[in-house]
């Protein structure tokens, strides 16, 4: 069972974390001046690459923050964690 | 069965002591620390069991748990199928006899405890031989904090199977100086009779530590009897060891054929011959240590049969000089023999030829095809292997991250480089963790080590005897043979996995610790690739089979699942209710009448609710207290409809979608103050809406001061619900104005009972004139019964869940999750009416104007009335039309939809439904059919609402 670095916990096991997909899908600013295929990307459409992902997890059976992790969907490292008010730059 | 084959002394059992056991219903004695192997192999057996498929006799052919033949099944003291002999410590009162292949599961309840113990280490030692205890021992000298495992019931490892000397005494007499210094040492965890089964990331190893099991009858009742250790680790070191490998010949599963490390270990271990006359056939040199070993200790070894060109001629030396006969290039071809191997048939064998053989009588052949490290661990955290030419063995190819292997693991053969190997490793992985080894840390002296001639890697021998390799197993356990890799091969199957799977070769309960790359390398003599392209199978956990018992530890029966009950669960039970599961609650279904079914029961309840007056205990409904300056803000956000608006002491219906426009849940919101609002959920989705909320609030608008918290626990809910709760709650609050001017519906106002603060609310799940009774849980009973005696008068009548599912049915109220499905919106539930149009955005409005959302014929909410006015159609029950002629269409018939709610109404006198169909709104009033066990019942469809559809009752 993997450890994941959480930013407000540190290393807690993975069955405490909840994830929650891709980061940085913002909800947009107006969803009604959207055409129908911009909003199905917002709603439907998310990245899977292979590698470095950005992603959001909540550490859900701990402090029940969401937080930002890079991590490698190829080895399920976590390269780095930062709070969601972390002024970090948060493209991968 | 006495003992003949018993040695005169030596072994580490205990000889004054006498322990008696039954096997195949024969007593079998033994002494403590025999194996159930080395006990029956003490009394001249062999054979445990037939063979799962043919049938063919097998017996003891290792001496631990690589052994693919002994199995057993355990009678006494407790029913436990597929275990091994070789595993199975002997002890007073045991029972089993020999299994072929297939066990029976006990079907009595096992009443030993397991439990789970979690643990944290710098370092974690697994196996407690050479390489083990040196690595231990560097490990605990630097003051780490040490666990030692090894899954035997004594340390030393293969120490305990020979006759080394360290520093010039037994090896042994280290063994115990080492495990006595560990002892002392207070940051040392040494766990025998331990197995690391699993190991993961992050240094997570899983070891089930067997406590009792040796203890027989004399286990302690309070001890468990397994237990789990979850053991996190900075570092690893695995020393687990190698596992001899057989060569595979035809016939070379009879009894009596046994690896020849296996024999050497039952020797000296337990002070047991495992026959009276041996041939023993090897690739390599370490055999000759069993052929000496056992002709000292008074077997006629008949013959080494070496298959290498050369043999050994230091080796050869030795056999000469004890008068052993030693037949280099020549190999075993077969053997005779029934339940016991009574000839090996030796051949002459040169580049890859096998020459004219004869038979040598014997009743013990040994066999060494060289040995491979046991690599388990170290494969499953997902280090990747390396096949070494000159082992013929796959070694561990990479270092890994906080787990290194040491020892014979590692392929070092030798004790001298296990001893220097286990204190390098550990040294390097204390140095990982940034702890600093010792300075004193002396290794034992060790005899200079004899380079051994090079082994030769053989997978098997040509079949000579006609057979084509359908009697050459490669895995005993499942009867598959060189003739089913060839097969497989033949298929055109290249990949070991596949070969695996198509011969079920590795997947008995050994995994393969000896078929495994003995399937590699003769899968790649077939395909002609060189076998590191063939690569194994994968490691997978666990190591060994660990119960489900052990897996579950605490965590059965009433430990299993948090139960969760109301306050009032006790007066439930003691009025006899009938309990359902929702989710963790345990909430009252209906309460039986004396001589009452549960229709007869929710007929009395409903026709109660709507005639005269009911009580329920709602107190499972999920509720939030969201508070703060934005909380109006958020909820504006998260509900379809405007609850800004709403007033304080007034009450809304909201549904909130996801952002697809899909309804997720439902409820009322309560407005307590300016800046404060009670949001009821369903009992299901209590924490997934207030985790819903939290995420909203944490990750797109963390700028609005709200607070979600949950009072689901806070606040018991008793709605009193009829015609006459009115005259109940007056009687009980008569200082509360409760006339529909004064309190309409979907108002709430605070009240006290005898100085207890109670929360009034009129909102109707039932479509009845209804008021909820809010108050703190430690009055529930209290007030519950105040309710009860004011509505003695009237009949009140407490009902349950199934009643309240069929009043809100019939008020055509939807249950998100089992009327929706994660596919249904606001307006396929006839509820645009609870969907905002002033808001410019919320939660899942853009999706309603998606061209999908708003398709007329998008399943809709719609009641169903069997025409035949008695048929309750099954929930779940699909829907279908006549074409115009009357007749169904052609298959594949279309559906239009299925049925969400089902159930007889007292109210309407005949069963109804709820359904989702398709276009549904625009069939009301056609007749479309249900197929009920086989036959197709008409149905009209209907509004979803069927009782009081102006509401009239619910305002009154």
């Amino acid at each position: 069972m993997q450890l994941i670095p959480c930013p407000w916990c540190g290393p807690r096991e993975e069955v405490e974390f909840s994830y929650g997909g891709q980061a940085h899908v913002p909800y947009p600013d107006d969803p009604g001046t959207l055409s129908d295929e911009e909003w199905a990307h917002y709603v439907f459409f998310r990245d899977n690459p292979k590698g470095r992902f950005a992603e959001r997890w909540n550490h859900a059976a701990g402090c029940r923050r969401w937080f930002t992790a890079i991590r490698d969907t190829v080895t399920y490292r976590f390269e780095r964690v930062h709070r969601l008010d972390d002024p970090e730059p948060v493209s991968p | 069965m006495t003992s003949p084959s018993r040695t005169p002394e030596g072994g580490r059992i205990d000889r004054a002591t006498t322990v008696e056991s039954t096997f195949d219903g024969q007593t079998l004695t033994g002494h403590p620390g025999d194996t159930l192997a080395s006990a029956l192999l003490a009394s001249g057996r062999h054979q445990v069991a037939t063979s799962i498929k043919l049938g063919r006799p097998r017996g003891i052919a290792a001496a631990w748990a690589e052994d693919p033949g002994g199995l057993v099944q355990i009678e006494e003291p407790f029913p436990e199928p597929m275990l091994l002999a070789t595993t199975v410590e002997l002890h007073d009162g045991l029972a089993a006899h020999g299994l072929p292949g297939q066990g029976r599961l006990a079907d009595v309840p096992d009443s030993a405890r397991y439990d789970a113990v979690h643990h944290h280490v710098d370092v974690l030692v697994v196996g407690a031989g050479p390489a083990g205890l040196a690595a231990a021992l560097t490990a605990a000298r630097s003051g780490a904090r040490v666990a030692l495992v090894d899954e035997q019931s004594e340390a030393g490892g293969s120490l305990l199977s020979g006759t080394d000397r360290l520093d010039g005494v037994p090896a042994l007499q280290w063994v115990a100086a080492a495990v006595a210094e560990l002892a002392g040492s207070p940051e040392v965890l040494h766990l025998q009779r331990t197995t690391a089964f699993g190991s993961y990331d992050d240094g997570f190893v899983l070891a089930l530590e067997r406590r009792t099991d040796h203890l027989g009858a004399a286990a302690p009742r309070h001890v468990s009897r397994q237990r789990v250790w979850r053991i996190r680790a900075r570092s690893t070191v695995v020393a687990t060891g190698a596992h001899e490998r057989p060569v595979v010949f035809a016939d070379n599963d009879r009894p009596g054929i046994m690896l020849a490390g296996a024999a050497r270990t039952f020797l000296h271990r337990y002070g047991v011959l495992a026959g009276r006359e041996a041939v023993v056939f090897t690739t390599n040199d370490s055999a000759y240590d069993a052929a000496l070993d056992l002709h000292r200790a008074g077997v006629r070894v008949q013959a080494v049969v070496d298959a290498r060109p050369e043999g050994s001629p230091r080796r050869r030396e030795e056999c000469e000089h004890a008068g052993i006969r030693v037949l280099s290039g020549a190999v075993v071809t077969g053997t005779r023999g029934v339940e016991r191997v009574t000839h090996a048939l030796v051949a002459p064998f040169a580049d890859g030829e096998v020459g004219a053989g004869s038979a040598i009588a014997c009743d013990l052949l040994l066999v060494s095809g060289g040995w491979n490290p046991a690599v388990h661990l170290f494969s499953q955290a997902r280090g990747r292997l390396r096949y070494d030419e000159d082992l013929g063995a796959f070694v561990p190819g990479e270092d890994l991250d906080g787990l290194a292997v040491a020892g014979s693991a590692a392929g070092v053969s030798d004790l001298a480089g296990c001893l220097a190997d286990g204190q390098r490793v550990a040294r390097a992985a204390l140095t990982a963790v940034a702890i600093a080894p010792a300075g004193e840390d002396r290794l034992p002296a060790a005899p200079e080590p004899v380079v051994p001639a090079a082994p030769l890697v053989l997978w098997r021998v040509p079949d000579t005897s006609g057979a084509e390799g359908s009697t050459s197993f490669v895995d005993l356990q499942r009867d598959a043979t060189v003739a089913d890799i060839a097969r497989a091969v033949g298929a055109g199957l290249r990949s070991i996995e596949h070969v695996k799977r198509y011969t079920t070769i590795g997947t008995a309960h050994d995994q393969g610790k000896t078929s495994g790359v003995l399937t590699s390398g003769i899968t790649a003599e077939l395909l002609g690739i060189p076998v590191q392209d063939t690569g194994t199978t994968t490691f997978r956990p666990p190591y060994t089979p660990v119960a489900f018992a052990a897996l579950a530890g605490r965590d059965r029966g009433r430990l299993f699942d948090p139960e969760r009950v109301t306050a009032l669960h006790e007066w439930h039970v003691a009025e006899g209710a009938v309990l359902e599961d929702v989710g963790q609650w345990k909430r009252p279904r209906y309460y039986p009448q004396p001589g009452e079914d549960m229709e007869a029961a929710v007929l009395r309840e409903c026709a109660a609710a709507r005639t005269g007056v009911g009580i329920l205990d709602g107190s499972t409904l999920g509720k939030i207290d969201v508070q703060g300056h934005d909380a109006a803000v958020l909820l504006d956000l998260l509900y379809t409809n405007l609850m800004s608006s709403l007033k304080v002491g007034s009450v809304r219906y909201g549904v909130m979608c996801g952002v697809d426009g899909m309804v997720i849940d439902d409820g009322t919101v309560l407005r307590l103050a300016e800046d404060r609002f009670l949001v009821l959920t369903t009992t299901g989705g209590a924490a997934k809406i207030l985790d819903w909320m939290e995420e909203w609030l944490q990750t797109e608008w963390p700028e609005l001061r709200v607070h979600c918290t949950s009072v689901t626990e806070q606040w018991v809910t008793l709605p009193v619900v009829g015609p006459r709760s009115r005259d109940v709650v007056a009687a009980v609050f008569p200082q509360v104005d409760v006339s529909a001017e004064a309190f309409p519906f979907m108002t709430w106002r605070d009240t006290t009972l005898d100085g207890v603060p109670v929360r009034l609310a009129r909102i109707s799940f039932s479509g009845e004139l209804a008021f909820e009774v809010y108050v703190n849980p430690w009055y529930a009973l209290a007030v519950w019964q105040r309710l009860l005696e004011a509505g003695r008068p009237y009949g009140i009548t407490p009902y349950g869940t199934e009643t309240m599912h069929v009043l809100r049915a019939e008020k055509g109220y939807p249950i998100i999750g089992q009327d929706t499905d994660g596919t249904v919106t606001p307006h396929d539930l006839g509820m645009a009416w609870a969907v905002s149009k002033k808001k410019p955005d919320f939660i899942g409005k853009r999706s309603f104007t998606r061209p999908a959302n708003s398709d007329p014929l998008r399943k809709q909410l719609v009641g169903l009335l069997p025409v035949d006015r008695r048929t309750v159609l099954p929930e779940g029950s699909q829907i279908v039309e006549f074409l115009a002629d009357g007749r169904l269409p052609p298959p594949p018939v279309p559906m239009l939809g299925h049925v969400t709610s089902s159930y007889r109404s007292a109210a309407l006198a005949r069963p109804f439904a709820l359904a989702l169909v398709r276009g549904g709104r625009s069939r009301i009033g056609d007749t479309v059919h249900v197929p009920v066990d086989g036959t197709l019942v008409p149905v009209e469809v209907t509004g979803s609402v069927l009782v009081d559809p102006e509401g009239a009752r619910r305002d009154g």
